[in-house]
């Protein structure tokens, strides 16, 4: 399967054009779409840019929640079903005039909210690698339509591991960068102290050169970082010997994970193999202690935090500036009607979480609390990172879970194994998954998490690893064509 | 009697090119709808960018208010539904305010008191909603205008003193720039808190909130309904809920809006989309600076620098720019009195007439003192300079030009009125000797003069000269 840097050099050759490119984007979008539903919006007219971007020409996915004016943007829910937006993201801009091809807006958990692709409003998302698999979530149709070849990238929001989770199930690479390094103008907020623009590609270069195209300081978005002067794909081949990795001994010791079944031991046992891997080709690696404690708060710390900003950040979906107007007698019957009628269940509860976590009387002992044990997990980390360059772990303790295992993942037992790559969430830490092989059939992940502002090395680190491993453009046998 | 204890929440909008979080223009509109951005519409995916010179603003009628400024700004959330709130949440300061713990000295009935500030906060204001039979309409135009609160502590005791710190909280928008303050335009706009209490009681009563009084007169009505009506109750042995009310300015009574058990829970928490705002020394310094003497202080240096009355002081305060001319004048070495004299009734008499500004009026300070001068100096009549005052401004001419054109200037010159008073003296020998015997026909001699040099000659040196030259004969 092609890379964006193989595609460049056909295109520069003239071996190949943009229009072909897109048509056969299209083509294989619209064939999918039954079978695996990447999409909310296929775009059969080709849009292009002039421009020297190595991006140009190339055709690409875009999560449906981002705002791209005249284009219907749905973010997979009720409530935004013929929401047309009138402005667009600064990442889509970008992505406009570096000549990339949007092909189409993929579909998501309803609001970016769930981590199964099953509960946007136009249906499920199905695993490339097996049918009866889910992708994962929130990014679900912008990791398929990466894991089947239908684009070589995709555009995609992490607010938990929304990237970096399904990218992982879908044996693609799926990159955040730091807090602020991509503005999230445009980007429908979730929960916007996690929330994060990211990537989904075929290989680790490209996820530089997508992230090229994408940073910046944007005057629209006063969380985003100010300008750096080098391209990531310029340092991606750096020398890393001595560069220092750390694992966390209380997410990946074995001992732990006596009941678990084969396929925990087994994706151990890979990750284990990976390490050995690491330090073959010149990378320090050492096991570190994390306090168990500490681990187990991710998750609930997470929950509590990102519902109360979710419930907040969704407040504006009332049916009135627009959106279905709701009916009724007065105006508290009638936004009542259009939230009632908008939202599905899932995120009813969550708005009802976050609701009751912000009351005044709650306020001190969950969300506070909660802000606080973010706050003393980050320290951790960048004491960790102050020796160590990156940390790298298994992106999950599972493979993409089947339709019906939903019950069997929120287990006590993998909690911390499931959920710890929110720690780049709290902490704006760039972060990356790449495929660590497969178990079952099925492809597994490992992620690397590195230092904040430093994209450039946790890119260089994870291409380094990834020539290591071999594990390249992934695809199904059946899908490349 | 009970002591009347009463509270306020003064909302005014800032003045700025854009609004608090958008680009939109922030400029009042008679079309709604007009002034809107995606921010100000609450579309999903925008964000909030901080204004500037809203924020710079803010800093300056805090340090106006005699606050502390603290060493980081932030902003909250204050989340509630609302179709005239498009975001679900409108954006305030909750955890790190502009400023804490200030205040501001007024007088009232010639009575000095200070008013204590609890603290000055920036946030954003609302669409507006106009109701109809059976359907509302919304303009945003309105919706993210930056605006700031002023919150007092309970410490004022009548209608008077409210009114008077409103007065004076307008007086320090309008020169420090910050506001137009213009209630006709809804730009300031007042909640109202008021309780009772025993004399001698030590806990403050019950209180009662009005909200969004949109004119000084409706808050001195609101006022006095209330504690009309709450003493009332409590005369009759009631107690007074806690509530919010509405005071409605039709029949200028108050109306149950929400008791306290349906107050809203805002569940406030810290705006994530704004980094925390670092102030620097330098830039206080930098703003402080900035701020005028405001009018309180003028007030005093009139009185006791310059021997003003308070209510000639009141009056020239009371338009920066006028008070600003008043000062010019001194720095001329005007008579402070004169001056103040000339303004409150010649100028202002003028502009108020002809609803002109200073700044519109062709006669310049300079000007201003020129004319006195020469009243003062006796080189015209005070009764003359008004109408020198009249000719200068509607003929855009100086007074020097406009005194000769008249022909007005005044004899003062020594020999040439006693050169006269000489010649009349030798003709009538004969009313000399009539004075000598005591009749008075000193007034004769006068009117002569006068008659001889077309009144131009100045009524005391001719006296004068008339008195010594009879005693020489």
């Amino acid at each position: 399967m092609k890379t964006i840097l193989e595609l460049r050099k056909e295109l520069d050759e003239s071996k190949i054009t943009s229009d072909e490119l897109f048509k056969e984007a299209n083509l294989k979008a619209h064939k999918y779409q039954d079978e695996f539903n990447s999409f909310v919006t296929i775009l059969d007219e080709k849009k292009e840019e002039k421009s020297d971007s190595l991006l140009s020409g190339i055709p690409y996915a875009l999560k449906d929640n981002f705002s791209t004016k005249g284009i219907l943007s749905t973010a997979s829910s009720n409530i935004l079903k013929d929401y047309v937006p009138v402005y667009d993201a600064t990442i889509y801009k970008k992505l406009k005039s570096a000549g990339a091809l949007l092909v189409g807006k993929t579909v998501l958990d309803e609001l970016a909210m769930g981590g199964t692709g099953t509960t946007g409003h136009t249906g499920i998302v199905r695993n490339p690698w097996n049918k009866n698999h889910e992708i994962g979530g929130s990014s679900a149709g912008s990791a398929c339509a990466v894991a089947l070849g239908i684009v070589p990238f995709s555009i995609g929001s992490d607010t938990g591991d929304s990237i970096r989770k399904p990218a992982a199930f879908g044996g693609v690479v799926g990159f955040k960068p730091t807090y602020g390094r991509i503005s999230r103008y445009g980007l429908f907020a979730f929960a916007s102290s996690l929330d994060h623009v990211g990537c989904f590609t075929r290989c680790v270069k490209d996820a530089a050169i997508v992230t090229d195209v994408l940073k910046g300081k944007d005057e629209r978005d006063m969380t985003s970082l100010p300008d750096e002067d080098i391209k990531y794909i310029d340092v991606i081949d750096n020398d890393i010997k001595g560069k220092k990795l750390f694992y966390i001994k209380e997410i990946t010791d074995p001992e732990l994970y006596k009941e678990a079944g084969n396929e925990t031991l087994e994706i151990l046992n890979k990750f284990k193999e990976t390490i050995k891997r690491c330090k073959k080709i010149g990378f320090d690696v050492e096991e570190v202690s994390f306090d168990e404690k500490l681990l187990k708060a991710i998750y609930p710390s997470y929950m509590t935090i990102s519902c109360a900003e979710a419930t907040s950040n969704n407040s504006n979906l009332t049916g009135i500036p627009f959106g279905p107007r709701g009916e009724g007698n007065n105006i508290n019957e009638i936004m009542f009607d259009a939230r009632t009628k908008g939202f599905s269940e899932l995120i009813k509860r969550r708005f009802i979480l976050g609701s009751y976590i912000l009351q005044r009387e709650n306020q001190e002992r969950l969300f506070k609390n909660a802000q606080r044990l973010r706050r003393i997990i980050v320290d951790k980390m960048n004491e960790l990172f102050k020796y160590y360059d990156a940390m790298i772990l298994p992106a999950s303790g599972g493979v993409a879970p089947t339709f019906d295992s939903e019950i069997d993942r929120m287990s006590d037992r993998y909690l911390i194994l499931e959920n710890h790559m929110a720690i780049g969430n709290f902490g704006g830490f760039p972060s990356i998954t790449i495929p660590n092989g497969f178990v079952d059939g099925m492809p597994i992940g490992i992620n690397i998490t590195g230092r904040v502002f430093e994209d450039g090395l946790t890119l260089n680190i994870a291409n380094k690893i990834e020539e290591e491993l071999g594990y390249k453009g992934l695809i199904k046998e059946e899908y490349d064509v | 009697m009970y002591k009347v204890v009463i509270g306020l929440e003064v909302h005014c909008e800032v003045k700025t090119n854009s609004k608090n979080f958008s680009s939109a223009r922030n400029t009042y509109s008679e079309y709604p709808n007009e002034n809107i951005d995606t921010v100000d519409i609450g579309l999903p995916g925008i964000l909030p960018v901080a204004n500037k010179d809203a924020f710079r603003k803010s800093l300056k009628m805090a340090l106006a208010l005699n606050c502390k400024t603290p060493d980081i700004v932030m902003f909250d959330r204050k989340n509630y539904y609302y179709p005239d709130l498009p975001k679900g949440y409108q954006i305030t300061q909750e955890t790190k305010q502009v400023g804490v713990n200030g205040y501001v000295m007024i007088n009232v009935n010639g009575e000095d008191k200070k008013v204590e500030i609890n603290n000055i906060h920036l946030e954003e204001d609302t669409a507006s909603l106009d109701h109809f039979g059976n359907y509302s309409l919304i303009d945003y135009n309105r919706a993210g205008v930056p605006l700031l609160e002023t919150v007092t502590e309970p410490c004022l005791h009548s209608a008077d003193e409210a009114i008077t710190f409103l007065e004076a909280l307008k007086g320090i928008f309008l020169y420090t720039g910050v506001s137009e303050a213009r209630t006709d335009r809804g730009q300031m706009r007042c909640d109202v808190n008021v309780s009772l209490m025993e004399e001698n009681a030590t806990e403050l009563g019950t209180k009662v909130e009005m909200k969004n009084i949109n004119s000084f007169n409706n808050v001195r009505l609101a006022i006095e309904y209330e504690i009309k009506r709450q003493t009332e109750i409590l005369k009759s042995g009631g107690k007074v809920m806690q509530e919010t009310r509405r005071f409605d300015d039709e029949d200028l009574k108050t109306y149950p809006m929400r008791s306290k058990v349906d107050a809203v829970d805002y569940k406030y928490y810290i705006e994530p989309n704004i980094p925390p705002i670092k102030i620097e020394n330098s830039l206080i310094d930098e703003i402080r600076s900035e701020i005028p003497m405001l009018q309180y202080e003028r007030i005093q240096k009139y009185m006791n620098e310059y021997g003003l009355s308070r209510y000639d002081s009141d009056i020239i305060v009371r338009d920066k720019k006028v008070s600003d001319y008043f000062e010019e004048t001194i720095k001329l070495k005007v008579n402070p009195k004169s001056s103040a004299n000339f303004i409150t009734t010649m100028i202002l008499g003028y502009l108020n007439k002809y609803e002109k500004t200073i700044d519109e009026l062709y006669l310049t300070p300079q000007m201003l003192c020129e004319l006195i001068h020469m009243v003062d100096e006796g080189k015209i009549s005070s009764k003359q300079s008004k109408q020198v005052f009249f000719k200068c401004i509607e003929e855009n001419k100086e007074p020097k030009i406009v005194v000769k054109e008249l022909g007005m200037t005044q004899i003062t010159d020594d020999k040439t009125i006693r050169d006269i008073v000489i010649k009349l003296l030798d003709e009538r020998p004969d009313l000399i000797e009539d004075h000598r015997k005591g009749k008075n026909t000193f007034d004769y001699f006068v009117g002569q003069v006068m008659k001889q040099t077309r009144g131009q000659a100045n009524p005391s040196i001719t006296a004068n000269i008339i008195r010594e030259e009879m005693e020489k004969r």
